[in-house]
C-alpha cells in the first residue's frame, strides 16, 4: 500500500520534498507516482541552475509512459542524483531515499513551505482520486 | 463490459495489475514488467493468451479454401506443422496476422489476435461461401504460452516422458496433439518454448503446475517488450488494413511460387511491386539515453517517417523501435523528441538474436 513518510512535504503533482536545512531541500517522486509509472528505464534530470515553482524540469520514463516532474519550489538546482543514470529503477524500489532526483537551494523555506502539502493532506488527495 | 479468461481468478490471486485489452481483463504485470522480461530471456516465463481467438476450419475443401484465403501457402504444410501468414483484403491490406496449424488436410486450426477475432471470422465466413468448409470458433479452449531457455528442460516436470520426448523433438512451428491438448513450438518472444491450447477448465490447474515448476507469470507489458526485441510486429500498431505485407517487413510471408494460386490480395500486391513500393518498415535503435515512442517523427535526408512501435530494450539497455519510413538506403536518421532531433540508427530487425 502507499507510504507517506511523515517527515516530508508533498505536491499535488506527486513530488516529495525533504528539508535538509534552512536553505536546501531534496526532491523526488512519491511511492504512488512510481507505482503508477511502472519500471522506470530513464530519468532525464535537469541541468544545474535556477528553476521556477511549478515548471516541468525533469522527465521520468517507463517503457510505455513519460511523465513530467515539476519543481516544487523556486530555487537553484545544486545537485542531481547521478546514480539514476545507471539505475533508474532506484526510483521504483526506494523513491524516498536512494531514488531522490535533485537538490534545490532555496531562499526561504518558511515562505515557500506554505505551498506544499503536509503528509495527511497529500494522503487525502491520493486516496480521494483512487 | 470486459471479458475474463479462464485464468482470471489466478491473476487476481497473484496480485496482477489488470487492464482492459481488446475487451478482456488481462494482466499487465505481476509486480515488475522488467523482471518478467528478464525471466523469459534467462529462464522461463508464462503468458495467459486465452483471449486470442482459436478457430477450427474443417471440411473436404479446407486446403483449397485456405490456399485462397491466406497470403502464405498452406500447401507447404504437413500434419503437425504450422505457418505464420497475413490475412489480406483485396487491396492487399492486412486484416490480421495469424498462425495456421495443419492437423490434417481437412482440418486446420487458426489462432488470431484477440482484437480482430470478430472481424476475422466474419471475413472467413464471407470467403467460405464457395467452399465446402465449416468454421468453428473454439470458445471452449484456453491458451498458455511458456517461453524461455529453460522451458524444454522443465517440461519433464509437467508431461509424461513420452510426451516430453515428443515435444522436444518438434521442429520450430511443429506441434503435437495429445488428448484435447495442442502443444506447439511457437511463440511471440524470440525464445525457445511452447504454446499450449487446452480445454479452458483445465487451464488453471496447468497454470498452477507451471508455477510449481518455477515458471514466472508474465503480463502484457513484458509480452510487448519481448516481441519488440524479437522484431515481431503488433497488429494495429505496426500494420493495419491500409498497409501491405510488403510495407510491413513481412514480404517473406507472401508465397508467390504457385502462379495458379490466386490468393486474396495477390493482384494488388503484384501491382504494388510493379509501381514500386513507397514505404518500408525498419528497425531503429537510439544510443542516447531515453525511450522511443509510438508516432515520434523520423527524419532521413528530407523525408519524414514515423515510429510505429517505440520502446526500450531491457536486454540491450537502449531504446529500440519499429518505424515506417520512405524507401531508401539510409542507415542513419533522426527522431524528434521534445523539440530536439536526436540521431538514431536504422537496423534490420530482430534487435536480439532469435533462438
Amino acid at each position: 500500500m502507499n507510504n507517506y513518510p511523515q517527515d516530508l512535504l508533498y505536491t499535488p503533482s506527486h513530488e516529495w520534498v525533504r528539508i535538509e536545512d534552512g536553505q536546501t531541500v531534496t526532491v523526488g517522486i512519491t511511492e504512488y507516482a512510481q507505482h503508477a509509472l511502472g519500471d522506470l528505464v530513464f530519468v532525464d534530470l535537469p541541468k544545474l541552475g535556477v528553476v521556477q515553482i511549478g515548471h516541468p524540469i525533469a522527465v521520468v520514463e517507463s517503457v510505455k509512459t513519460a511523465a513530467d516532474v515539476y519543481s516544487p519550489l523556486t530555487g537553484e538546482i545544486i545537485e542531481i542524483n547521478k546514480d539514476l543514470q545507471q539505475s533508474p529503477g532506484l526510483v521504483n524500489t526506494d523513491p524516498y531515499n536512494s531514488g531522490w532526483l535533485f537538490r534545490l537551494k532555496i531562499k526561504s523555506i518558511t515562505e515557500d513551505r506554505a505551498r506544499l502539502l503536509a503528509p495527511h493532506k497529500y494522503q487525502a488527495l491520493v486516496e480521494s482520486s483512487s | 463490459m470486459s471479458q475474463q479468461t479462464f485464468l482470471y481468478n489466478l491473476h487476481k490471486q497473484l496480485n496482477a495489475q489488470l487492464a482492459d485489452f481488446a475487451g478482456w481483463q488481462m494482466p499487465l504485470n505481476y509486480g515488475s514488467q522488467i523482471q518478467e522480461h528478464h525471466a523469459v530471456r534467462k529462464q522461463a516465463g508464462m503468458f495467459d493468451v486465452s483471449h486470442m481467438g482459436v478457430v477450427d476450419i474443417q471440411g473436404a475443401e479446407a486446403t483449397a479454401y485456405l490456399r485462397h484465403l491466406l497470403a502464405n501457402d498452406v500447401q507447404k504444410l504437413q500434419n503437425g506443422k504450422a505457418l505464420y501468414t497475413c490475412l489480406l483484403n483485396s487491396q492487399g491490406g492486412i486484416i490480421d496476422d495469424l498462425i495456421v496449424y495443419r492437423i490434417n488436410p481437412e482440418h486446420y486450426r487458426i489462432v488470431v489476435n484477440a482484437g480482430r477475432r470478430s472481424v476475422d471470422v466474419d471475413w472467413f465466413k464471407q470467403c467460405a461461401q464457395t467452399f465446402k468448409v465449416e468454421i468453428r470458433t473454439r470458445f471452449d479452449l484456453g491458451m498458455i504460452a511458456v517461453q524461455g531457455p529453460a522451458v524444454m528442460s522443465l517440461i519433464e516436470k509437467l508431461f509424461s516422458q513420452g510426451l516430453t520426448q515428443q515435444i522436444r523433438a518438434l521442429p520450430p512451428f511443429g506441434f503435437t496433439l495429445y488428448k484435447d491438448w495442442h502443444i506447439a513450438r511457437t511463440g511471440y518472444t524470440g525464445e525457445e518454448g511452447i504454446e499450449v491450447i487446452l480445454p479452458g477448465e483445465q487451464a488453471p490447474v496447468f497454470w498452477r503446475q507451471l508455477l510449481d515448476a518455477g515458471v514466472q507469470p508474465c503480463g502484457l507489458g513484458a509480452r510487448d517488450t519481448l516481441r519488440l526485441e524479437a522484431g515481431l510486429n503488433l497488429y494495429g500498431v505496426d500494420m493495419n488494413e491500409k498497409t501491405s505485407p510488403l510495407e510491413s517487413n513481412l514480404a517473406w510471408t507472401v508465397a508467390w511460387q504457385d502462379a495458379q494460386r490466386n490468393f486474396i490480395g495477390r493482384d494488388a500486391l503484384a501491382q504494388q511491386m510493379n509501381q514500386g513500393l513507397q514505404q518500408r518498415l525498419v528497425g531503429i535503435t537510439m544510443q542516447q539515453p531515453g525511450v522511443l515512442r509510438n508516432h515520434q517523427r523520423v527524419k532521413l535526408n528530407e523525408k519524414i517517417g514515423e515510429i510505429t512501435s517505440g520502446g526500450f530494450s531491457p536486454t540491450l539497455g537502449y531504446a529500440i523501435a519499429l518505424a515506417r519510413i520512405p524507401m531508401g538506403s539510409e542507415m542513419v536518421a533522426e527522431i524528434e523528441r521534445r523539440g530536439e532531433w536526436i540521431p538514431v540508427t536504422i537496423v534490420k530487425p530482430p534487435f536480439i538474436k532469435k533462438k
